[in-house]
Order: structure tokens, then sequence, then C-alpha cells
């Protein structure tokens, strides 16, 4: 239950191989759309009697508006909560505490959010009323059964996390254990109950007060991401919401979210691991056959309009400095995304990237320096955005001379054949290095088919990473790179860095 | 009625399950035995100047993946020279070989998307490589160069002190990794081996000289351990090794490990002051144990119930019930070779510290005198069993255990005798082990936060004794 992935995708997201992998994976893998809309992908690998699931569902924080941010993280943590069936000692008993824990809080929510002539006694009173419901429906409640369930089976790696552009639910177990885990995880999508929900919020906050408030470098995201985008969603909040709303949105509000975007053909589930899809597949239709079909989501209207302005936040606090700064760009699905990709590792992988041998280890005004694309999502329109970290005794402002000097460079110069070859060699053995890990394929096959629609996207890719030039470096570069296309985010420190 | 509510409950699943041949609770699932399986273990060769090897063949993927695990770290580095297992750590492979730079290395490796490292840690230094089977005769040799002819070239030296200054000047800056290191220095006190951190006075005095006897004290093959996977062929791995290795006379025998405890805190309630947060950081900690503990398995036990998965009771108590915090965690430490730490931490909103702090100390009393549940230690027990098969799913995994097994001198049977030893335990077990290794009057108590926003002021819960964590300015050069 890890929140929102905030990482610099370029980390995750685009690696790939080559035809002869694509082969060999495709012969062990089996993908299956359900009646209800619902995919389901198999990778077979028997070496240990284990699986790994990864459940993607296409919908995370983008899918929020004013009022509900970090209600998608929200549904997240509520989706171990369990079901009508789990979690339980009487469930016509607490469905009705629960109805009733809803009226009263909405009574309460309205009257303390008055604007005007607010009556505070009116509210106490109806508070009580809210917390006396709480306190009956809490009477049902077993605690974290769904959790016991899966850590007496023996699972492993238990978590979720809510970005963006998708929500995902992940955990390795025992193969033996397969149709146990087919029970819950269709379960907790079938009917999920939101129990314990006002609790949960009060931990999603504290989330936030860990990941965002506490921390410089969530204090400078949340600013700068809330800076460079003024319509779309992706700089509504940085995901995890904004106080008010987790202090105020209900369960009624998580299940209307749940209703609209959890839907089977919202949804794909990779399996990895000692599972045989011709075995699997009948339990699969047997439990996960039993969510409801409904329409999918409307597609999300509002597109980020063209940059008119350079955007700039600065923070100053007693904490050290840090400099970023990012550029709008297409969507992921976009025809340059290899290009991008391309200009991402050249900037920053390893010791031979431009920005480590230009700041780190040449000018030696950053402790470290890179970036991406894929931020904060790459489902629609992002940005590029590249960090550096001064070392004490520097300023964000030098590390940000340095950094234009590479981009300048990206659109001036070519890149010479031998580093660009580098890259597309280490893309290539990095998506192999990728397929070692069951859990870490079930999530890149989950996602690769729910943001690209086939999970061979991943190998795909690569073939598209070969063919960039140059000459596309270049034009992406000099397309991408002006100063009227950057939101600036600084951290000033107040104390100075030692010199 | 409950009891008739849960029989019709039972009846009606039965009913539903042979209409649709689905179960409607968890507890109609049958599990079928897990199958039997034995994943390859390593074959192990000892050379006669005392080094051993490690092969594990892995056909699976184009890769070839190798370690040569040094006894010494950072904990045998005299106190004056704190920080030098970190600026050998960054500047033992970027200071190149006698007759490639770094720098040179680098491109050359990239080109290939290989790599070769090399990390110090705490009690050991490694030097790995990771190439694409097809490019292991030219990776191998730098490898074995960086592993025995570093070069430690001066601008790497003074490139890793900038970044290590960095690192110290940004030590303050997150209240979790605050409220992390200085328990640890608390639980062992700050001149122990395991807890000294490094300031600039003591970067400052660390010279070439002092990573090449490193290098001289410690990189010798009767203090290596040698462990290659991948997708070769053994036969021929094996003969690789030894015709790099065999003629490597041995050295003098690594030291032992240092002793953990110096001037560990007193019992007592210590506080950290830092504004800029919402949130308060608590921990408590004291001494715990060793892995070799005949007790080691009542104790995990013992830590999963306390704290195992969603489901343990801190998860249930702090988080799901009483919402005061999102991350919470702890137990008894129990390191390979020396003791570890018994240790607890939450953090909360600043305005339920005192709330949290008494929630917690109940939490850690709880285990000393209340039963453990019949529920629990079935809970618990079955969780580790269950998952016991993740500890070898993979042959990456079982060359790691066993390599981990032969540095530190344990029964290479040690895995494998686990379950069994867990089936064993019993609630006397737990409760024994408990009173034995939990004390909570003899806990250091840490808070980290912005005493201005708590609820009530720390003083009200116990005398504080503050912690200065100013960093030191640097010496003056001129």
């Amino acid at each position: 239950m890890r929140a929102v992935r905030i990482a610099v995708l370029l980390l995750l997201a685009p690696l790939a191989a080559f035809a002869q992998d694509l082969a060999s994976f495709e012969k062990r893998t089996t993908v299956r759309k359900l009646d209800n809309g619902l995919t389901i992908i198999i990778t077979e690998r028997h070496d240990a009697p284990v699986f790994s699931y990864a459940t993607v569902v296409n919908a995370g924080s983008a899918q929020e508006s004013v009022g509900i941010t970090g209600l998608a993280h929200m549904f997240e943590h509520m989706a171990f909560k369990g079901s009508d069936r789990i979690g339980t000692s009487d469930w016509p008993a607490e469905e009705k505490a629960l109805a009733k824990v809803e009226e009263t809080y909405a009574a309460y929510d309205r009257a303390r959010r008055q604007e005007t002539n607010r009556d505070d006694a009116k509210v106490a009173e109806l508070e009580k009323a809210w917390r006396d419901a709480l306190a009956e429906a809490d009477k049902y409640v077993v605690d974290n059964e769904f959790s016991q369930v899966v850590d007496r089976a023996g699972g492993v790696g238990v978590n979720a996390f809510t970005a963006q552009d998708i929500t995902a639910y992940f955990f390795s177990l025992p193969s033996n254990r397969f149709e146990l885990w087919a029970f819950l995880e269709s379960e907790r999508l079938r009917h999920p109950v939101f129990r314990q929900f006002y609790k949960e919020r009060d931990v999603v906050t504290e989330e936030r007060r860990m990941r965002v408030e506490s921390d410089p470098f969530g204090r400078l995201e949340e600013e700068f991401v809330s800076a460079a985008f003024v319509a779309h969603p992706y700089g509504l909040s940085s995901g995890v919401g904004w106080p008010s709303d987790l202090a105020s949105f209900s369960a009624t509000d998580a299940a209307a979210f749940f209703k609209k975007y959890y839907v089977p053909s919202n949804i794909v589930i990779a399996l990895v691991g000692d599972v045989k899809a011709s075995d699997a597949m009948p339990v699969l239709e047997k439990y996960f056959g039993r969510l409801p079909k409904a329409p999918a989501p409307e597609p999300l209207r509002t597109v980020e309009p063209p940059q008119r302005a350079e955007r700039t936040v600065v923070l100053r606090e007693s904490s050290q400095p840090i400099y970023m700064e990012g550029y709008h760009r297409p969507a992921s699905t976009d025809p340059n995304n290899a290009t991008y990709d391309v200009i991402s590792m050249l900037l920053s992988s390893g010791r031979t990237s431009r920005l480590y041998r230009s700041l780190v280890r040449d000018k030696k005004i950053a402790a470290n320096a890179g970036g991406g694309s894929g931020y904060p999502g790459e489902k629609y329109p992002n940005l590029f955005v590249v960090q550096a970290v001064p070392t004490p005794g520097h300023t964000p402002d030098e590390d940000a001379t340095a950094i234009h000097a590479e981009l300048e460079r990206l659109k001036t110069e070519d890149v010479p054949a031998d580093e660009l070859q580098s890259v597309k060699t280490r893309v290539k053995a990095g998506l192999i290095r990728e397929l070692d890990s069951n859990s870490g394929l079930a999530l890149e096959l989950a996602s690769y088919q729910t943001l690209y629609g086939d999970w061979r996207e991943l190998f795909r890719e690569v073939d598209r990473i070969d063919k960039v030039t140059a000459a596309d470096v270049k034009r992406v570069a000099t397309e991408t790179f002006v100063p009227l296309n950057r939101t600036v985010g600084k951290l000033e420190s107040t104390r100075g860095g030692a010199k | 009625m409950k009891t008739l509510r849960t029989s019709l409950a039972l009846l009606l699943a039965a009913v539903t399950a042979s209409a649709f041949a689905q179960a409607t609770s968890y507890r109609d699932i049958k599990t079928p035995p897990l199958r039997s399986f034995a994943m390859p273990q390593p074959k192990r060769i000892a050379l006669p100047n005392g080094m051993v090897i490690f092969l594990e063949e892995d056909h699976e993927l184009p890769l070839i993946s190798g370690r040569a695990l040094i006894r010494g770290g950072a904990r045998d580095v005299a106190p004056d020279k704190a920080g030098l297992a970190g600026i050998l750590s960054a500047s033992w492979r970027t200071g190149g070989t006698q007759s490639q730079t770094g720098d040179q290395l680098d491109d050359f490796l990239a080109a290939r998307a290989a790599s070769v490292e090399t990390g110090v840690g705490s009690d050991s230094a490694s030097v790995s490589m990771s190439p694409l089977k097809g490019d292991l005769d030219a990776v191998f040799p730098i490898w074995l160069d960086i592993l025995r002819n570093p070069a430690f070239r001066a601008e790497k030296i003074e490139l890793a002190k900038t970044q290590a200054g960095a690192g110290i000047a940004r030590r303050n800056d997150n209240p979790g990794s605050i409220a992390g290191r200085e328990t640890t220095k608390l639980g062992y006190g700050s001149n122990s081996p395991y807890a000294r951190q490094s300031e600039y006075a003591t970067l400052a005095s660390i010279t070439r000289d002092d990573l090449v006897a490193f290098h001289q004290r410690f990189v010798h093959p009767n203090d290596i351990i040698v462990s290659f996977i991948g997708d070769f062929d053994a036969a021929a791995m094996e003969q690789r090794l030894r015709a790099a290795f065999a003629s490597w006379p041995r050295g003098p025998q690594a030291p032992k490990a240092p002793s953990a405890f110096a001037n560990a805190a007193k019992p007592g309630l210590y506080f950290i002051a830092k504004d800029e947060v919402t949130q308060a950081n608590i921990s408590m900690v004291h001494p715990g144990t060793t892995r070799d503990n005949p007790d080691y398995p009542a104790l995990a036990v013992l830590n999963e119930i306390f704290s195992g998965g969603f489901s343990g009771r801190l998860m249930t108590n702090l988080r799901s019930q009483k919402g005061l915090t999102y991350g919470v965690g702890g137990g008894v430490g129990a390191n390979w070779d020396y003791p570890g730490l018994f240790r607890v931490s939450m953090a909360t909103k600043s305005g339920s510290t005192l709330e949290s702090l008494a929630a917690l100390r109940a939490e850690v009393a709880k285990l000393t005198t209340a039963p453990v549940t019949e529920q629990e230690l079935s809970l618990a027990k079955e969780s580790i069993l269950n998952a016991f098969v993740f500890q070898m799913d993979t042959r990456a995994k079982a060359l790691s255990q066993r390599v981990l097994l032969e540095f530190y001198g344990y029964p290479a049977d040690w895995y494998t005798t686990y379950p069994a030893k867990i089936e064993k335990v019993t609630a006397a077990d737990v409760q024994r082990v408990a009173k034995k290794y939990v004390h909570p009057d003899q806990l250091a108590v840490l808070v980290v936060g912005n005493e201005a926003d708590f609820e009530k002021p720390l003083a009200s819960v116990g005398t504080i004794t503050p912690i200065d964590i100013t960093i030191p300015e640097p010496p003056q050069t001129h």
C-alpha cells in the first residue's frame, strides 16, 4: 500500500527485447478476455511451485476531480478491507450499520462545511450521531481478515500502489493456493466493503504527512507538479490528495469511484509462475466471471493546453537545495516516445551519461543528476523532467545552467554513433534482466496490456528504440527543450550549504 | 444465534458450491499439497589457498553474474576514519586499474551493457560483475583486475569525498532517516563500530593510503567467497576460476566481528527537535540477539505475531483500529555474527505523538505480559512455514543463501532444517522468549518532531534528554 508512484518512469517503463525473446515468451503466454471484458494474461514458468500476480486497473489519480483528490489511492487502501464474505462477523447487520454511518456522515459533513451561519451545536450533535454509528459498525469487523488469509497462506510481497495512470495490486503465493487467490482477488473486485473507511482515511493522511509534508522532495514535487499542469488532472494534486479532501470525502464517494472505474473491461490481471493456463482458465472464469459486465468509463476530456509562459516555483526552507525542471511532451503512445527514451538514457543512464559526466564528475556541482519522461504519468501528455541535487556550496541555479548546456548539445550536435549504439544495447539488456523476476514481470505485462493494449509492446518498444537516429534526437530535443515549455522547481536553502 | 447463523451459512455455502462449483468462503477452498521440488544447489569448490567457490548454472536467460565476497567492512575501520567504507565503495571501481582508468572502463562496459561494481558494507566488501553471456571473456579480466589491482586514482577519491560530504550535509533533511540513524546510535552507542557516523573531519582525514591499506589487509583468497550464476558450463567456469585464483597466495585471516555495544544509551526519553514536518517519528530500542541463538525460531514467531505482514498486532492495533499511523513495525533483531537490536518505530501526526507513544509502549509491554492466543500462534507459524518456499524459489536465491551460510560459518542445512524448528514452537516458547528478550523498562525511547504541535509537552511523560544533531562544521583548511 505504498502510494502514488512518483518516480520518474524511465526507471520502470520502457525496456524491451527482440524477436527471439518475444517468440519464446509468446509460446509460454496465454491471453484470454472473459465474457465480461476482463483480460487475463498467464506466463508459465514452472521452476518452483510459486506464482506472482498483478491486477492493474486502468484508473488512477488522473481520474479524480476537485473535491475527491486522493480518492483513487484511498480506494486502493480499502481493497484490503475484504468483502461481504471476508472481514465481517455478520454481514446483514454490518451492512445496515454501514448504511447508517454513511447517512450520519453525510449530514455531519454537510453541516460542518456550511460556509455561512454554521451552527456549531448542530455540527457537534451530528458528529456524535456519526461517531455512534461508527462504533456500532465496528462491532462486526473482523480485523484485517483479508490480509490474515493471505499471510497464513504464505503470501509475500503483499502490496499495491496508486499512480496517476493506474492502480495495481500484487503479491506472490505458493502455487497450491491458486484457487484461494482467485477467490480472494475476485471477492474484492466483486463486492468490496468500505468498512473502517474513516480510520483508513486517517492512515492515508499519515501517508501524506510522511511522503509529502515531512520530506523536502515531497514538498517540492507537490508544488512543482501543481504549477506544471493548469488544466489536466496530472496537476490536480500530488496523487495522495489535498488535506481538505482527505478530511471530507466519504465511503459513498469511494463506492461511486469503484462502480465507475473498477469494471471488468477496465482491468487486466497477469499471472507469472507455476500456473498451467489450461488448468487455470476454468478456475479464473469461474471466479472472475462473477464480476458483472458494465460499460467502460468515458475517456478523459481535458487535454493540457500548450504552455505560454515559463513557470517557476521556489521553496525556501532549511533543507538542502534541490533543482528540477520539466518540459511538456506527448503521451507515451506518441511515435516519438522511443526517441524520448533514448534522450533519457543519454542524459541519465549510469556513469557514461551526459548529466553524470558534466554535473557530477567534471563540475562536481551535483551529488546526482538525472531525468526522464513519464512524470507524473505517461498515459496522457506528460513531462520530461530533469532533477539535480547540488553538492554543498553550490546552488540550484548553477546546476540549472549546466543542465541547459547539456540540453542545448542535444539540439545542436549529432549524438556520436558509438554513444547511440551503447544506449540501444543497454535497452535490450535491460529488458532481458527485467524478465528474471515473476513479480516484476507480472506487473510489466499487466501494465503494458493496460497502457498500450498489448503486452507485446514491452518487446516491440526495443525495436523502435533500435531505429532511433541522431537526427531524431536533435529534432525532438529542439521541439521539446525550449524555455516557454518549461516549469522550474527549486528548493533554496535558507541555511546555505556547507562550504 | 451466531452459531446458528454460521451453520446456516455453511449449509448455504455447501448448496451454492454444488450448484455453481464455486466457493463462497475461503474456508471451503481445498488446498492441494504443494508439489515437492528441490532447487538445484550450487557446486562448492574449495581451493588450496582457502578460497571457496560456488557455481550455479541457470540457462533461462543469456546472463551471467559473478561476485567476490570479501571479509572486512566498515566495522573494521578505525573510528577517526569513519566513512572510509563509503569512500572505498565509491572509488574502488571508478578509480580504475593499473592499465585502464575508471572512465575508460565505464565506456567499455556500457557499450556491452555489462557492469563491474564494488561495494563495501558493514561486515563485507564485494566486487561483482554482470555481463551478457557473450561478453564473459571481455568482462572477466576487468573484474579480476579490479579485485586484485585497483589503482585508486586520486581524482575519484576526491569525487567520492565530495559526494559523501553532500550526504552529510543532507542527513538531517528527512525525519524518518534521522530517526533510523539515531535509534541505531542509541541502541549500540555512537562509538559502536555498527553505529559510527562519518563527519566532515573524518572524511577529510581519509587518504589514498588508507584505501590501499584496506585492500592489502582484507583482499586475500582465504577471506573471499566467489560465486557465479548464469548461462555457463560449470566445468568450464571452474577451470577459468582455478586458472585465475589457484596461484594467489594466502594472506592473514580476517578479524572476528568486533564487539557491538559501546556507549549504548541509558533507558530514558530522548528528543530531537525537527521543524518543517507534520509528523513525529517515534522509536524504541534496546539490545537484541544473534541468529545462532537456539531461541531464534521462537523469536521469529514472536516477531511475526508482533509485526508480520499487514495482520500483525502493530498494524492491526495502531494502524487499522486506531488510524494513528501509516508505517509501524519492529521486533527483536538478530544478526548473523553480532547482536541485533530490539527496535520498534512508527510515525504519527504531531498532534497524536503522546497518544502514539503510550500506545506503542503498551504494545511492547503486552508482549511480556499478555498470553499469545492459539489463533495468533497458528497464524504466525503458518505464515512463516507457507512462505518458506520463497526463501529458495529461484536459483539465484539458493545460491545467495548458500554463500551467506558459508560466509558466516553456519551449517549448510541451516535453511532446510528451519521449518521443523518453527513447527515445534509453542505458545509457551513465545511467552518465554518475549520475557527473556523484550524489556519494556530498558528502552531508549526517541521522538523526532516539532514539539510545538504535540498535543501535550513531551516532558509530561518523562525527563527528556535532548539530542543535538547539528552537523559539525568542516575543519578549516587554511
